[in-house]
């Protein structure tokens, strides 16, 4: 049973990861390729390191496992978790992509929400998806993450929200849109109670959330690597007709032209956000 | 399925249409222009400044894509970059300082999608208009006139009253980016422009708008009256409103509540 734990989402990493190399099964242990490196990583050694290669290639990351690697030891309490989006345009094929993806994903929209302790400094806590949709926000992610601000309003508390998002969700059309707007006013609502808000933006953070939630925070961090950008790059490339530079739109990229205060490895993101969250309040529970 | 919604798509983005700074000209008196972010450049794709809208003074902001070739390439055809965003923050925090109503007129397929935009922070620039739009204390009136383009119309479109003109579109993506993603096939534009729901009834339908323009003698002075007496009537009402900021965050606040499930767990 432990074993098949232990399994379980290493497989859906293999699914649902951005490299289609084989994993060798024969060989005893299973192995991930690393598409920096290159190096087959055994999963268990990546498991262990919060899916980080030696080389320091940050593997993308399920919302839950990466709660558990943020929030102090059983901190998390959920919120909102019954919120998921409908289908209110009627889309051709949402409502049987949405089935199949809350099926493959466990998740039931692409953002976890709740509140947690980080170094026993407690916060409002909001984890996006990537295997769900690629995080993409619909209603159901606007309404989850506007109301979570709302309650770290009503409570007095900072929030910490991990972004990861293609942006809007297409198949909610304008809906989708006006999730930016709605949660950008959400976020302005806490900012001016006084109140922190730190984002760490993942890879990717694109989009719709680049243009709102994600670029509204008090301090903004990201994770080293990760693509941060608001247009598509192929879009980018099919409307300039030019190469793109060398490391666009990585963390790096967005950190030398000014729109991120700094770039902290997985390994260093609780101590980091912890002792924040501690400089802004100082009132460890 | 029909392509109903495909040809508003394609009368939106007629270059024949009146573009935002007609609607500037023809509605209001006075126009002066003011140029610049204060940060890094003066973007041609939105123009703003101050006029009067009968006598009073009001800040106008328009994104304009030009009439002529060689105008529509200096206006790189409508798509903002960050510094034009920057430049209606700008005006608009300057009208809320002088305490002027704030108006805009939308029109663009997209922020632009460029190197440059991207290294001056697109996402940031718009992120922070909708933010800062939110508690703005002056009222705002954006009007959609052709396209309205996903975040870079948005961008200027948190306001208190958002209309259409009958034929103008608002999407989260262009059909065409919508198809191409979806079923990697562009052709499919009219099947995504359908199902978007992007005209503006589906608009009124979504609760995304109030009010829809009709287009009936467009570009004529009898147009622009009547636009004009619309907005007059509007600002009264909204100039007598004590909790503009209250209401527009209501406004966004249940945009889509509806479309959410919630299921008790």
């Amino acid at each position: 049973m432990a074993l098949l734990n232990f399994m379980k989402p290493m497989n859906e990493l293999e699914e649902g990861g951005r490299t289609s190399a084989p994993v060798q099964r024969d060989a005893g242990e299973p192995e991930k390729k690393c598409p920096n490196c290159h190096k087959e990583i055994p999963l268990s050694r990546l498991w262990a390191s919060d899916l980080v290669c030696t080389c320091g290639y940050h593997f993308r990351m399920k919302a839950r496992q990466r709660i558990q690697m943020i929030a102090d030891k059983d901190s998390f309490r959920e919120l909102f978790s019954g919120m998921h989006s409908d289908n209110p345009l009627n889309f051709p094929g949402y409502r049987e992509k949405i089935e199949t993806v809350r099926a493959a994903s466990g998740e039931k929209e692409a953002v976890v929400c709740g509140t947690a302790m980080i170094g026993k400094q407690r916060c409002c806590l909001f984890v996006m998806e990537s295997y769900f949709m690629m995080g993409s926000m619909g209603s159901a992610v606007g309404e989850k993450i506007t109301s979570l601000f709302e309650y770290a309003v009503q409570y007095r508390l900072p929030v910490v929200g991990f972004t990861v998002s293609g942006g809007a969700r297409m198949q909610e059309g304008l809906l989708s849109l006006m999730q930016m707007a709605k949660t950008s006013a959400a976020v302005k609502q806490h900012s001016d109670a006084g109140l922190l808000y730190i984002a760490v933006l993942t890879d990717p953070t694109t989009g719709g959330v680049t243009a709102s939630f994600a670029m509204e925070a008090d301090i903004i961090l990201a994770e080293p690597g990760a693509t941060v950008g608001f247009a598509g790059a192929r879009v980018i490339e099919q409307t300039t007709k030019k190469a793109l530079p060398e490391g666009f739109q990585t963390a790096e990229f967005v950190l030398e032209h000014g729109f991120v205060d700094s770039i902290v490895p997985r390994s260093a993101q609780k101590k980091y956000l912890a002792e924040i969250l501690q400089m802004h309040d100082g009132r460890a529970v | 399925m029909s392509d109903a919604a495909y040809k508003r798509v394609r009368i939106a983005r007629n270059n024949d249409r009146p573009t935002g700074l007609d609607y500037i000209r023809h509605i209001f008196k006075g126009f002066i222009e003011f140029h610049g972010d204060r940060r890094y450049a003066d973007d041609p794709a939105i123009v703003g400044g101050i006029a009067r809208l009968e006598g009073s003074p009001v800040t106008v902001i328009a994104i304009e894509k030009g009439h002529t070739a060689k105008e529509r390439t200096w206006r790189n055809f409508g798509a903002p970059n960050p510094e034009g965003y920057r430049k209606a923050l700008r005006l608009m925090e300057q009208a809320e300082k002088f305490g002027r109503p704030v108006i805009c007129f939308i029109d663009t397929s997209g922020a632009y999608c460029g190197i440059g935009a991207e290294e001056r922070g697109q996402g940031q620039a718009i992120a922070e208009n909708l933010m800062v739009m939110s508690t703005l204390c002056v009222p705002v009136i954006s009007i959609l006139i052709g396209e309205g383009g996903s975040g870079g119309a948005l961008a200027l479109a948190v306001a208190d009253r958002v209309w259409m003109l009958q034929n103008a579109v608002y999407s989260v993506i262009s059909p065409e980016g919508c198809a191409s993603i979806l079923w990697k096939d562009s052709a499919k534009a009219e099947t995504a422009a359908a199902s978007l729901k992007l005209t503006a009834e589906d608009a009124r339908n979504l609760g995304v708008i109030e009010k829809i323009l009709s287009e009936k003698e467009i570009g004529e002075k009898a147009f622009y009256e009547r636009i004009r007496g619309l907005l007059k009537e509007e600002l009264e009402v909204l100039a007598r409103d004590a909790d503009l900021v209250g209401k527009r965050y209501d406004r966004f606040r249940k945009i889509g509540a509806a479309a959410v499930m919630k299921e008790s767990v």
